[in-house]
């Protein structure tokens, strides 16, 4: 019953796509679709995959990424307090531990960022090496969760943390080797996967609901637009490196 | 039996994406929280669970593969050198707009900002206010990465920096910040992140490939990318719009 539910709503979402493609094919470039039944029982893939995909999400990994924060936030677990002390951020090291190993092991191996940093370690003729390119992006995700559990642990407001992160950026690309610099922007959209957005959303929610003093509303977003900023800065900070080291190689072998 | 193979291989793909959450969540929950889960989450229920992840994500990213990516890809080169700039603007406004909705990210992330928002107050608590919330949001944000990827081709077809314009994009999302309700902020600046997945990705990067390859004097490699970087700013500009509009 569910799942019939489930597959009705996605055949509405993925209507529009498919109408928009078919559209264009038929009435604009006027060609007919090539393997026209491979393609149909593709979108019928699409749309049973999807819908099984939105079940097991709100099956297991909500569930999964709300029970570690609450659980890793609970009083029970945290360090005990003094009578009469206030809750310091640093107690909650689980939390950021969590949030970082999530954050580095999703990205490391990410097929997409496996395919973008061998063609970034093509372009730019062996200055960059493809896999410190991955660890540079692994590393800027991690840490971009980090300081979002840190964030809703404090109450920092968002926007002062991610208009830091813009100078950082901004300050970057002027500086950085340019052919980088596209590739280092869509870094930032690309590591966010479709199974790790989900486990960092409810991780946020679940931190955001279960430490006092913290409104669910005001605090528990965030963590994703952090994980997508900071792969930027690490990305061109890595170039940066690569590129001075080269000419410090160069400087010292003339 | 071709078929079955490459399933297989696409599963063994899926599976390797999850299994380092499941690894991290087993390493904390038993070495470092040392208790078993809960009573009112069944082990089984998790386990079919985390099956569908799988199965789910295999058959639509292979139905991606088999329908939507070939057809898509090859109307984005079409469009790219048929040379009518009209049709070209008009079809990556469409695409933008098409693959977001589908997104499964941005689906699941809408879902959840309409209850956290039904449960501050700002909306009626019911489920028919919080869907028609999480399908505003969802066309909000589907409008507003079918305009980026319009500006991402006009600056492909100009030759304007990309730089430039994130940074004003920045300037843009700081500024709204300040006049924007503070309730909104945080599901505006995380719906740049979930709108450039799965099926956003490689359509728009094949479209700014293609363009970028089919116009004299530019690097695929240099103008091709940078769509997908408009797509994650401009969604925060309209969501945080679509606050100001909502309260």
């Amino acid at each position: 019953m569910q799942l019939l539910q489930t597959l009705y709503s996605t055949l509405l979402d993925v209507l529009p796509i498919a109408a928009i493609i078919f559209g264009f094919q038929y009435l604009v470039i006027r060609r007919r679709v090539t393997h026209l039944p491979r393609v149909l029982s593709g979108f019928g893939m699409v749309l049973l995959g999807l819908s099984l995909f939105l079940l097991g999400l709100e099956q297991a990994l909500f569930p999964l990424g709300e029970l570690m924060a609450v659980q890793l936030a609970s009083p029970a677990f945290l360090p005990e307090l003094v009578d009469g002390a206030q809750r310091h951020w640093s107690d909650y090291y689980w939390v950021y531990l969590f949030a970082f190993a999530i954050g580095a092991s999703t990205t490391i191996a990410e097929p997409s960022l496996i395919a973008v940093s061998i063609k970034a370690g093509e372009i730019s003729g062996g200055t960059i090496d493809p896999f410190m390119l991955r660890i540079a992006v692994a590393l800027g995700m991690a840490f971009g969760i980090t300081l979002g559990a840190w964030r809703i642990v404090t109450g920092t407001p968002l926007h002062w943390l991610v208009m830091g992160a813009y100078v950082l950026v901004i300050l970057q690309t002027l500086r950085s080797p340019r052919m980088i610099i596209p590739l280092a922007f869509d870094s930032g959209g690309v590591t966010t996967s479709t199974i790790t957005v989900p486990i960092i959303a409810a991780l946020g929610l679940g931190l955001a609901s279960s430490i006092e003093g913290r409104s669910i509303l005001l605090d528990g977003f965030g963590m994703i637009a952090l994980a997508c900023l900071f792969p930027i800065i690490t990305v061109m900070g890595y170039a940066q490196l690569a590129n001075w080291l080269e000419t410090r190689k160069k400087r010292t072998t003339e | 039996m071709k078929l079955l193979t490459s399933l297989l291989r696409a599963s063994l793909d899926s599976l390797r994406d999850l299994t380092p959450v499941v690894l991290v969540v087993v390493f904390f929950q038993f070495l470092v929280l040392r208790q078993p889960l809960p009573d009112h989450m069944g082990l089984v229920d998790l386990g079919v669970g985390l099956v569908y992840v799988v199965l789910g994500l295999t058959l639509f990213v292979k139905g991606l593969q088999l329908g939507l990516f070939p057809i898509g890809e090859d109307l984005a080169y079409a469009f790219a050198r048929k040379g009518s700039l009209a049709w070209l603007l008009l079809f990556s406004f469409a695409l933008g707009f098409g693959t977001t909705v589908a997104e499964p990210a941005l689906i699941a992330v809408a879902n959840k900002a309409a209850e956290v928002v039904a449960a501050g107050g700002i909306i009626p608590n019911d489920i028919e206010n919080q869907s028609r919330f999480a399908f505003q949001l969802r066309m909000v944000v589907a409008v507003s990465v079918g305009s980026a990827v319009v500006l991402g081709v006009l600056r492909i077809f100009k030759g304007w920096p990309l730089h430039y314009l994130i940074i004003a994009g920045y300037v843009i999302v700081l500024l709204i910040t300040t006049v924007a309700p503070e309730e909104i902020i945080g599901i505006a600046y995380d719906s740049g992140g979930v709108t450039t997945s799965t099926i956003t990705v490689p359509l728009v990067t094949a479209l700014g490939v293609g363009l970028a390859s089919s116009i004299k004097g530019r690097n695929p490699m240099l103008d091709g990318f940078g769509l997908i970087a408009f797509a994650s700013v401009m969604p925060i500009i309209f969501v945080l719009v679509f606050g100001l509009v909502l309260t």
